[in-house]
């Protein structure tokens, strides 16, 4: 069944054929991610973003450059959407010396400088001053450039983040937070985890205005971080912005999502999927052949699989690397 | 030489780190407007703006992960924790983020922080003003840690860990602030810039972190000091009559293994002192590397003077306290090993 979402596209076939193509990247990179999972390739932690793609696609349509980003652990879909290389990505999932942090890190833990790209990091909510610190340096550098820093609605109720409000706001800092709201801190659904669900006005207290989107509507989102960015750069920030989305898969590979109903996320599926809202905005209108996306199935199927062989082929690291980058 | 108490010598580095480079920015409590709960900011917001010297809210976890935030874009912060005992809450940013960006990423990212806290006792502080936090911090692979015993060092010190690459933490003994403090409670302190050990070069100067400097030679046994215990050592020594080298760790991480080695490898006795608890203190690490390079030097077991493992107390801070009296009696054992 189809998207519900019926309104004629304030974007243009090439907006959306990219917003399409990197969605689907993201998508396809993390079945792929989940198959090698399975098959014992990748260990430890991996959290796949499938599901909430629109989010991080959206906000890098309203980024420029400069703009930094730093995130949560869930966080394949927002290396990607920089621009990151699938293969660095997916080898430091399967931890060899092709990896972007060469095997030190794995899945919750990638950094790139040159898309600034702050990672990656495994501490639930702790990502989330240091992108009031990245903003700062913005300030203090007198550049316009802005901080996307992401968390979930699980970190929307650690108190760092509370302090990182009361700074930012203090010191006007150009940071917008997005909160990913995908419904589950875990196993542990919002409403029982929160007493306020209306995370984006969390920062109320603190003077911070924000608002809800669409976090499954790639324009919405596009849309909303564009004047929040903008705010931010005009010395405005900072600005909340609570993503409204789902996350398809378990919170991680041991998960079997046993806290939701098989129907919630089945409905979610067929109603809501950000990709499917975007080729359906393409092929109603009439704007987009079917060879045009299957040409993008391919592109992006063949990216996926060669991250996964490059992954693969990649050499372990070697054990000298045990001790390097400890410290300068 | 100039003479300064440990505070004006902190305030001095403050400002040549300020001075030399843009990318050094102080913040914390009160360090701003106030100038530091003891004063070793005053006067850095009036000299450098508000900008560059700034007040936080009172949130630990806040300050040092906007920190980190900020050295990884490039600044230099130098974090003032009001007392080493504030330090928890942030504790979760100073392990999972400072001291692991850089392995973590490869060597993307760096953390060139610095984060100072007053620690130690000897001020009737209580359990939530006295406490030397030093080997949660040695515990940490990604952390260097430093505390020095007086003002020239402090300076130095501060200086070099402003310029290091990695995030520093920089423990300043609250109780030598002002003046040298041998343990002697009931005797008058004596202010750093009325004695010669109060001296501290002009300008720039750093003391490599690192490395650590033999206070005063001896033959007959080592005594291994950090802080306030360095200069209880020498009061001990004195008093005992013994000829015992007295050696200023300065830096606990990285540690200066090799002075330490050649020390006890010379004398064949070593006593380990500090003010933080026993029991898996970091007299236990310098103990365990010790007997592992000095084995067959030694002429004794290896002991360790510290505080007793129990919250730091109030009324009863000089029971607690290793004073010189404590220490003369290891030297005393020791030497009858």
């Amino acid at each position: 069944m189809a998207a519900t979402r019926r309104k004629k596209p304030n974007a243009s076939k090439e907006e959306l054929l990219a917003y399409y193509r990197d969605m689907l990247l993201i998508r396809r990179f993390e079945e792929k991610a989940g198959q090698l999972y399975g098959m014992g390739l990748i260990g430890g932690f991996c959290h796949l973003y499938i599901g909430q793609e629109a989010v991080v696609v959206g906000a890098e349509a309203a980024a420029k450059e400069g703009d930094q980003r730093i995130t949560t652990y869930r966080d394949h879909g927002h290396m990607l959407a920089c621009g990151m290389d699938p293969n660095g990505v997916m080898a430091e999932l399967t931890g060899r010396e092709g990896g972007y942090s060469r095997g030190k890190g794995g899945s919750m833990h990638m950094f790139s400088k040159e898309k600034e790209f702050y990672g990656g990091h495994g501490i639930v909510g702790a990502n989330v001053p240091l992108g009031a610190g990245l903003a700062f340096a913005n300030k203090y550098r007198e550049n316009d450039n802005v901080t996307f820093t992401y968390f979930g609605d699980g970190a929307a109720n650690q108190g760092q983040v509370y302090e990182t409000f009361n700074m930012a706001s203090l010191w006007k800092l150009p940071v917008i937070f997005i909160i990913e709201n995908n419904q589950y801190a875990m196993g542990t659904s919002l409403k029982r985890a929160s007493s306020s669900p209306a995370l984006y006005t969390r920062g109320a207290a603190f003077g911070i205005e924000g608002e809800a989107v669409d976090g499954m509507d790639v324009l919405a989102v596009k849309e909303a971080c564009l004047k929040a960015a903008d705010l931010c750069r005009k010395g405005e920030g900072p600005y909340i912005l609570e993503m409204n989305t789902y996350r398809y898969r378990g919170h991680s590979m041991s998960d079997p999502a046993k806290y939701r109903t098989r129907e919630e996320v089945q409905k979610m599926r067929e109603t809501r999927d950000p990709i499917e809202h975007v080729r359906e905005l393409l092929t109603l209108g009439g704007d987009a052949t079917d060879d045009e996306l299957k040409a993008i199935d391919k592109e992006v199927r063949g990216i996926v699989n060669a991250s996964a062989d490059f992954a693969q082929e990649s050499p372990e690291p070697a054990l000298e690397e045990l001790w390097t980058d400890v410290y300068a | 030489m100039p003479r300064m108490t440990m505070i004006e010598a902190i305030r001095d580095a403050h400002a040549i780190a300020m001075e030399d480079d843009p990318d050094v920015v102080v913040m914390g409590e009160d360090v701003g407007y106030f100038g530091g709960v003891f004063r070793c900011t005053a006067g850095l917001q009036k000299r450098f703006g508000p900008s560059r010297c700034f007040d936080t809210p009172i949130s630990e976890l806040g300050i040092v992960g906007t920190a980190v935030g900020m050295a990884a874009y490039g600044l230099k912060p130098v974090v003032e924790i009001q007392f080493a005992d504030y330090m928890y809450p942030g504790y979760d940013q100073i392990v999972s983020e400072a001291a692991r960006l850089r392995y973590r990423s490869a060597g993307e990212f760096t953390c060139p922080l610095v984060i100072r806290m007053p620690t130690g006792g000897g001020i009737f502080g209580g359990q939530t003003h006295s406490q030397s936090p030093e080997a949660l911090f040695t515990h940490v692979a990604g952390l260097k840690t430093v505390v020095p015993s007086n003002p020239s060092d402090a300076k130095g010190l501060l200086l070099a860990a402003i310029a290091d690459p990695d995030p520093v933490i920089f423990l300043e003994p609250k109780r030598l602030y002002n003046g040298p403090f041998d343990g002697h409670f009931d005797r008058p302190s004596v202010a750093w810039n009325r004695i010669e050990a109060g001296e501290v070069a002009e300008g720039r100067y750093e003391i490599p972190l690192g490395k650590a400097r033999v206070v005063r030679e001896g033959a007959d046994a080592t005594l291994l000091a950090y802080g306030t215990m360095v200069h209880v050592a020498l009061a001990a020594v004195e008093e005992s009559g013994a000829d015992v080298e007295v050696i200023d760790l300065r830096t606990l991480l990285p540690l200066d293994l090799e002075t330490v080695t050649a020390s006890v490898a010379k004398t064949g006795r070593c006593i380990v002192l500090h003010e933080a608890t026993l029991t898996s203190g970091f007299g236990a690490e310098v103990a365990a590397l010790v007997q592992a390079e000095c084995f067959y030097a030694l002429e004794a077991p290896i002991l360790r003077v510290a505080g007793w493992d129990t919250p730091y107390p109030h009324a009863q801070e000089w029971d607690y306290f290793p004073g010189p009296a404590r220490v003369a009696r290891a030297i005393q054992t020791v030497m009858e090993g």
